[in-house]
């Protein structure tokens, strides 16, 4: 650790963040107008850009004051954090590039360095970003430490592979196996065995030591901040429904990269409060709410704003998604008295990590729990593990509920993925069966 | 009560269709034109032929229903829908105990479920790809320098059809090349075409289900062989309109005319609840 790195992160931290977020505001005195089919923005959008830049922006800061680790999206984190490592979410990063609609810039330098243009848009992302040094973020650090979840896919394991070698740095493979119809206690024993083997490797990398407390206290914190989150998503049943699932699709990256972290705790506390507000006096996140849809599978991060405004506009809102689900589905099975074994269940029993049946159930559950009128499901070419089965679930939900659904082929966040005319086509088709269906 | 006629025009990628129907469903005009290059000038052409045709004049047309790709650009049309439903509605309108509705466009092909009253229960659709669409079959004829309708005959061929995949339209005419290349004699090239839109298709129809009596829609239904193929794939016979090609138009007129007897009242028109 160098001493003028430590002081000079301390300024940022304490200073140079502060005025970043003071000049953003000045920038955004002119607020877009927001198109008549909405209600009115959610306050705690303000808190959580301030949240997002000052994480990017300090993470420029951070070389030579902490370690920095490059994290999937469904790993373990709170371990990490026991270490004081700044994370960074690679996934997190490419969706934000994906939504400027930049993706298609990055995966082309992957794709030029030879990388397939049927891998995962996030990792091409991640790897455009890291052969060029380019970001919209400014600068990210260079990572000390890899750490990675087949919980969500068994690209993530070669994505960073690939990083691993090129950077020639350590890799963590936390190793959840799927569950084929439930958890076996050979399972959770490999999992919590395998947690506590990485302390040593931890310790040695951060140069820190491990305090039980102190990751018990993370733990705790990542868990209230899980269950506030799903108290948030809850509030969604009622109608009309305080916020949309493309809010819910922003609001979601706390929970995802800042988990454990008090910041994240706090900022949740904050949106809970609002969207409890919003219910009680009946306000919602459109400004006439008539059919209410559930989203399957990750967003299509360079569509979000387009298929906001479709959707508000023919009065249909989505108040439930399994995307935004996944960060509070599993968290009840923390325990701070048992943290590996309570650890290994929460992280091995993810959605994607799940088997069909279960994604079957759950989403029935989400159905009619939310009142939901019909489905759209994301066929994304990224991701296989949360593509395949659609086409079996949406037939077993269309058949038992009689719900109308409709499969749009696109990308997460490789814009190219994306046809126009035929997307058009297929979303009003299923708006004139929605309708149809409650005339008829 | 003077007579009332609903007009619908289907601006599709391929092709613009204008159908012309009065009060009672009575078709009073059809006519089919290539769409070119600008779809709003092609929905006025046609439309203009369709009146000429019925002897009526603009005014006489009480609502008009704009579908297709292009259905944006019809100014002139009174209320807009998805080539989707009106497939739906056209096919119920042709052949009342439709339950599955396949129709196979220029630029995609669709498989819909319909109720007993031409509404749309659930539908499909191809991916971005042509392959299994009216516009393979374009491609391929002009690399096999055949004309369309040479591609559309039943063929008993020896053996078996030259194997030719159904995932991209790009992928397939070079598969065609390499085929012309090693002197695969053309009719087996030509049922291995048929072949690989039928299996497109059928994988389409068997990811919603089959229901009711299946009505094949859309200019591909003027494929003889194609639809030899199809039927025998699905094990049962195809209804097919005599012209497929304005069904999507029929059911945009229906549709128009149904929305008028919702807004006024009127239920003079046979055949509408």
């Amino acid at each position: 650790m160098s001493i003028r790195a430590e002081i000079k992160y301390k300024i940022m931290k304490d200073y140079g963040a502060p005025a970043l977020m003071a000049l953003q505001e000045f920038k955004r005195r002119k607020p877009r107008p927001i198109p008549e089919a909405f209600g009115p923005p959610l306050e705690s959008n303000k808190r959580l850009k301030e949240i997002l830049s000052r994480h990017y922006f300090l993470s420029r800061y951070v070389p030579g004051v902490k370690k920095v680790a490059w994290v999937t999206s469904g790993a373990p984190v709170e371990l990490l954090r026991a270490f004081d490592f700044y994370t960074i979410y690679p996934e997190n990063h490419s969706a934000l590039i994906g939504a400027k609609k930049q993706g298609a810039d990055y995966c082309g330098i992957a794709e030029g360095s030879g990388f397939s243009q049927d891998l995962c848009s996030y990792a091409r992302i991640d790897l455009g970003h890291m052969l060029s040094g380019k970001t919209p973020a400014g600068k990210l650090p260079k990572p000390d430490l890899l750490f990675c979840s087949n919980n969500i896919c068994q690209t993530v394991l070669y994505w960073y592979k690939a990083i691993a070698h090129e950077l020639d740095i350590p890799l963590i493979h936390f190793d959840a196996p799927f569950v084929t119809t439930e958890q076996t206690e050979a399972d959770i024993t490999y999992m919590a065995q395998q947690l506590q083997d990485m302390i040593p490797i931890l310790e040695r990398v951060s140069q820190r030591v491990f305090y039980l407390d102190v990751f018990e206290d993370i733990l705790k914190c990542s868990m209230e901040t899980s269950q506030t989150w799903g108290a948030i998503l809850d509030a969604m049943k009622a109608q009309p429904a305080p916020m949309t699932i493309f809010d819910a699709f922003g609001h979601l990256a706390p929970i995802v990269s800042l988990r454990g972290f008090p910041v994240a705790q706090d900022y949740y506390h904050i949106l809970m409060e609002e969207v409890e507000t919003r219910v009680t006096q009946g306000i919602g996140a459109i400004s006439d709410e008539r059919y209410r849809l559930i989203w399957d599978n990750i967003a299509i991060w360079y569509k979000v704003r387009f298929l906001a405004t479709f959707f508000a506009e023919r009065k249909m809102n989505f108040v439930t998604a399994t995307y935004t689900n996944a960060w509070a589905e599993t968290t009840g099975y923390l325990d701070v008295k048992d943290p590996w074994t309570s650890m290994a269940k929460t992280y091995g029993q993810i959605i994607l990590n799940n088997n069909l049946k279960h994604r079957l159930e759950l989403m029935k559950k989400m159905i009619k729990t939310y009142a939901v009128d019909g489905m759209v499901m994301h066929s994304t070419r990224s991701c296989k593990p949360y593509s395949v089965g659609q086409f079996d679930l949406r037939k077993a939900l269309t058949a038992d509920l009689d719900l109308p659904a409709v499969i749009l082929d696109a990308d997460i966040a490789d814009e190219r993925v994306w046809s126009e005319q035929q997307i058009h086509t297929r979303l009003e088709a299923f708006c004139e069966t929605l309708e149809g269906s409650r005339n008829a | 009560m003077p007579d009332l006629y609903f007009a619908g025009v289907d601006v599709g990628s391929l092709s613009t269709d204008v159908s012309i129907i009065d009060q009672s469903g009575k078709v009073m005009s059809e006519i089919v034109i290539p769409t070119g290059v600008n779809g709003s000038e092609a929905a006025e052409n046609a439309f203009d032929s369709a009146l000429k045709l019925a002897n009526l004049e603009r005014e006489s047309i009480t609502a008009i229903t704009a579908t297709g790709y292009g259905r944006a650009s019809v100014t002139f049309a009174t209320g807009k829908t998805t080539e989707i439903s009106c497939h739906g509605v056209g096919a119920h309108q042709l052949f009342p105990k439709t339950g599955t509705v396949i129709d196979i466009g220029g630029q995609d092909s669709k498989v819909i479920q319909i109720d007993s009253q031409g509404r749309m229960l659930d539908f499909t659709m191809n991916d971005k790809c042509a392959a299994g669409t009216g516009r393979f079959l374009e491609v391929m004829a002009n690399r096999l320098e055949l004309d369309l309708s040479e591609l559309s005959s039943p063929l008993n061929i020896e053996g078996e059809s030259a194997p030719i995949s159904s995932t991209c339209t790009v992928f397939a005419e070079s598969e065609v090349i390499s085929l012309l290349a090693k002197h695969t004699p053309r009719e087996h090239i030509v049922h291995g075409l048929q072949r690989s839109i039928v299996n497109r298709i059928w994988s389409m129809v068997a990811s919603i289900g089959i229901k009711g009596d299946v009505t094949l829609t859309g200019g591909v239904a003027l494929n003889r062989g194609l639809v030899a193929l199809l039927e025998e794939k699905m094990g049962l016979t195809l209804n097919i309109p005599e012209n497929p090609q304005t069904v999507g138009s029929l059911g945009a007129a229906h549709i128009a005319s149904r929305a008028y007897i919702n807004q006024t009242g009127t239920s003079r028109v046979k055949g509408v609840k």
